[in-house]
């Protein structure tokens, strides 16, 4: 299980980045998303895999009395994911009004920043 | 109670921020409301600095979780002084911002987007928490986002593309960082990974992870090549955003790099060496932007990034000489970025022009504004005795004393092409002949009533009292950087205070 | 879009979806759920409306700009957070709970206010955000 999740945040990094080099607005966005993904991914495998073990004490005891998954990835993965959504809507919006201001979604095309006025 | 002062900052923001919301669209409101909320946040920001100067660090257990399971806040003497310095630019700027942000951007929401960004930029301070670290980062770059693209011109959005597009890589490389940290050590409390990196025994995977931490706040604080997106975005906004992103942004990215390499990653001659490298790199860089550009808030965005290699190459360094250079660098520089961000809105305000090949003659037109403009052009030069001479002179005494020439050289020539800039500067703009100025979709300074004209300048007269202050008062900041030096030179305080146990019967007191 | 069996199914699906985020929301403290997935249900519940009745009427049917409950929201959830300062003196987030459970709803605490916040949060941002970009297409 390992292998493979290792494998598929591989996957995601490396299509990712591909896609932020690409010249198009949309691509970027997606290859963003992709990344942080990946990112999310990759919390989750390093926080250990460990299957049907909640971390709950239950009321009769005090402390675990068995192995138990960790919660904090969950909770940081979480986190990111609620970030994430806030940032790539409001990338949909950006490259939206971008590409309706500058008339293209040829990243190359988008040069007046660096002109001299 | 007295620990729960440590909150007030980011509390007193995020409430100003939401009471701000519920007077969505009535401008006049919001303006009142702004600055009072930055006068209260300035008060708040002074009693922690004399708390934390007094009583020692404040450390907050959240949700009264104990270390290093909750989320700690802390504010040593570091920390203390950001957040003060975060509040007296953001009252100059909230100031400003009363009268130059146009009336349309109000309505959208420019008030309380401006306070959660301050808001963020105070819980960076005083996290003790690296994922709550990232937390805090997001605030502060959904707004910095918001706040650029608002207005909507052509220039914005593309600018507003490079910059999103590269703080939010940053951002998935940070939390990357994270990841494997937490892969690695098991937590996330930034004084327990100080205790637990150094028993990590493969040490090529702490290596990777310090270097992903450098690249993600690298890109952040605009280090050698990862800068791009500063001088593609940041003239595009209004002057008061500029400001504030100028004065603030990249220098938390600065603070957090700081951090890292002072009390996680520490006793590392490989990562030290990169640092430096890095440090010249953007020193020679920025300076040969600067030289090139000729709008004016372009050469600041590139002297920025030449005075960010100044810090970082204290950093880089790690003597307690040079860290007291760079912690005073640090403070000289927010107040007189903010400041001079400002001042070129100030210009354009007064000219009607960007391009400072085509003003002129401003000193005998505006002499008084020549003069406040003076104020934090020299001090960025750091004529003597104003505010930039002495970190400037901490730097070459530790680059001289340890034997770390070739920064030394460099640091000399980012200097130099500073006095250059700033001096070709104010030739074209304050000397020459009187350029009539030009009509735009504003109206120019000199058709403003008094008033109004004392209410624009009063911002830049505040910051330049504060910046006349670092320089001739430079005593008490010299002795302020030295603790704050001794204190990063020396983890085990921080450590203790995190790990100091407070229970709720000690609270209920 | 004019499908009038997406209309019909929509008119019985807003407050079906509507009730079944405050139950996700109300179990959310020891179960999976809680305040962010209840709020996207519930936003899913008016975007699905405005996708079979259009924007126009979805607006009148929620009589308010969703982004008044943003404010609302994250000053319920910055109250909740700050009520442990005020009434026992503990640190900001300690979780304070009525001692007897309420009927229905179970153990009634700070975190519930802080969920509801994050409900009303979600909720604002996410219809803000759809109407904005549906507004513009």
């Amino acid at each position: 299980m390992e292998i493979l999740l290792a494998v598929t945040v591989g996957l995601l990094y490396a299509s990712g980045m591909y896609m932020i080099l690409r010249r198009s607005l949309v691509k970027l966005i997606i290859g963003l998303i992709l990344l942080g993904n990946g990112a999310n991914l990759l919390i989750f495998i390093l926080g250990r895999i460990s299957k049907g073990k909640p971390p709950i004490i239950p009321e009769t005891e005090k402390f675990f009395i068995d192995a138990y998954a960790d919660p904090v990835p969950q909770a940081l993965i979480l986190t990111a994911i609620v970030i994430s959504f806030g940032l790539q809507s409001f990338a949909i919006v950006l490259i939206k009004r971008a590409y309706k201001v500058v008339g293209t979604d040829d990243l190359d095309e988008m040069n007046t920043t660096d002109e001299e006025i | 109670m007295t620990q729960h002062l440590i909150l007030l900052p980011i509390v007193n923001q995020l409430l100003v921020a939401v009471l701000l919301m519920f007077f969505y669209g009535k401008v006049k409101t919001q303006r009142v409301l702004s600055v009072a909320g930055s006068v209260l946040n300035l008060i708040i920001a002074g009693l922690v600095l004399q708390r934390v100067a007094s009583h020692g660090f404040l450390t907050l257990q959240a949700g009264n979780w104990q270390a290093p399971f909750g989320i700690t806040f802390i504010a040593d003497h570091f920390a203390a002084l950001m957040v003060l310095l975060t509040a007296i630019s953001g009252l100059a700027v909230s100031f400003f911002s009363t009268k130059t942000i146009h009336v349309k951007r109000v309505k959208f929401g420019f008030f309380p987007i401006f306070h959660f960004l301050l808001s963020g930029l105070n819980g960076a301070f005083l996290t003790g928490d690296i994922f709550n670290l990232y937390v805090w980062f997001e605030v502060m770059i959904i707004s910095s986002f918001v706040l650029l693209t608002l207005g909507a011109r052509k220039q914005q959005l593309e600018g507003a593309v490079k910059y999103f597009t590269l703080n939010l890589l940053a951002s998935v490389i940070f939390l990357t960082a994270i990841g494997v940290l937490y892969g690695i050590t098991g937590t996330l409390n930034m004084a327990d990974l100080a205790l637990k990196v150094p028993q990590v025994e493969n040490r090529g995977l702490v290596h990777v992870t310090a270097i992903l931490f450098f690249i993600g706040f690298g890109i952040k604080s605009a280090v050698f090549p990862l800068y791009f997106w500063l001088p593609a975005s940041y003239h595009t906004p209004p002057a008061a955003v500029s400001a504030i992103f100028g004065g603030l942004l990249t220098k938390v990215g600065v603070y957090a790099l700081v951090r890292m390499f002072t009390l996680i990653f520490t006793d590392d001659l490989f990562l030290q060496r990169m640092i430096l490298g890095v440090a010249v790199m953007t020193i020679f860089s920025g300076a040969l932007g600067a030289l090139v550009k000729n709008d004016m808030r372009k050469i600041f965005s590139y002297l920025i990034i030449c005075h960010i290699g100044f810090m970082i190459g204290g950093l880089g360094m790690m003597t307690e000489t040079a860290l007291v250079g760079a912690v005073f660098y640090l403070i000289h520089d927010i107040v007189v970025k903010t400041n001079l961000f400002m001042v070129a809105g100030m210009v354009k305000k007064v000219t009607g022009k960007q391009d400072t090949r085509v003003m002129g003659g401003l000193y005998s037109t505006h002499p008084l504004i020549a003069l406040l403009a003076a104020v934090p052009l020299f001090s960025l030069v750091g004529f003597p005795p104003l505010s930039g001479f002495w970190p400037k002179l901490e730097l070459f005494r530790a680059a001289l004393t340890d034997g770390f020439y070739t920064t030394f050289a460099f640091l000399l020539f980012g200097s130099f092409i500073t006095l250059f800039v700033v001096a070709k500067m104010w030739k074209r703009v304050f000397w020459g002949e009187i350029i009539t100025p030009l009509k735009q979709g504003f109206t120019l300074f000199d058709d403003e009533t008094p008033q109004r004209k004392l209410m624009f300048l009063l911002p830049i007269v505040f910051l330049a009292c504060v910046s006349l202050y670092i320089g001739l008062g430079a005593n008490h900041v010299w002795q302020l950087s030295q603790t704050i030096a001794g204190e990063l030179m020396d983890p085990q305080p921080y450590i203790e205070a995190v790990f100091e146990t407070l229970n709720s019967a000690e609270y209920e007191n | 879009m004019k499908s009038v069996i997406l209309k019909t199914a929509s008119d019985y699906l807003l407050p079906l979806l509507l009730l079944f985020s405050v139950f996700i929301l109300l179990r959310g403290h020891y179960l999976p759920g809680g305040g962010f997935v209840g709020g996207l249900i519930a936003s899913i519940a008016f975007i699905l409306y405005a996708f079979s009745n259009g924007l126009a009427k979805t607006k009148t049917l929620l009589r308010m700009h969703p982004g008044f409950l943003m404010p609302v929201g994250l000053m319920m959830a910055l109250l909740s957070g700050l009520a442990p300062l005020f009434i026992t003196g503990q640190p900001f987030m300690t979780g304070l709970w009525f001692p007897d459970p309420a009927p229905v709803i179970g153990m009634i605490g700070s975190a519930l206010f802080f969920d509801i916040g994050v409900y009303l949060v979600v909720v604002g941002v996410s219809l803000t955000i759809i109407f904005t970009i549906s507004e513009n297409a």
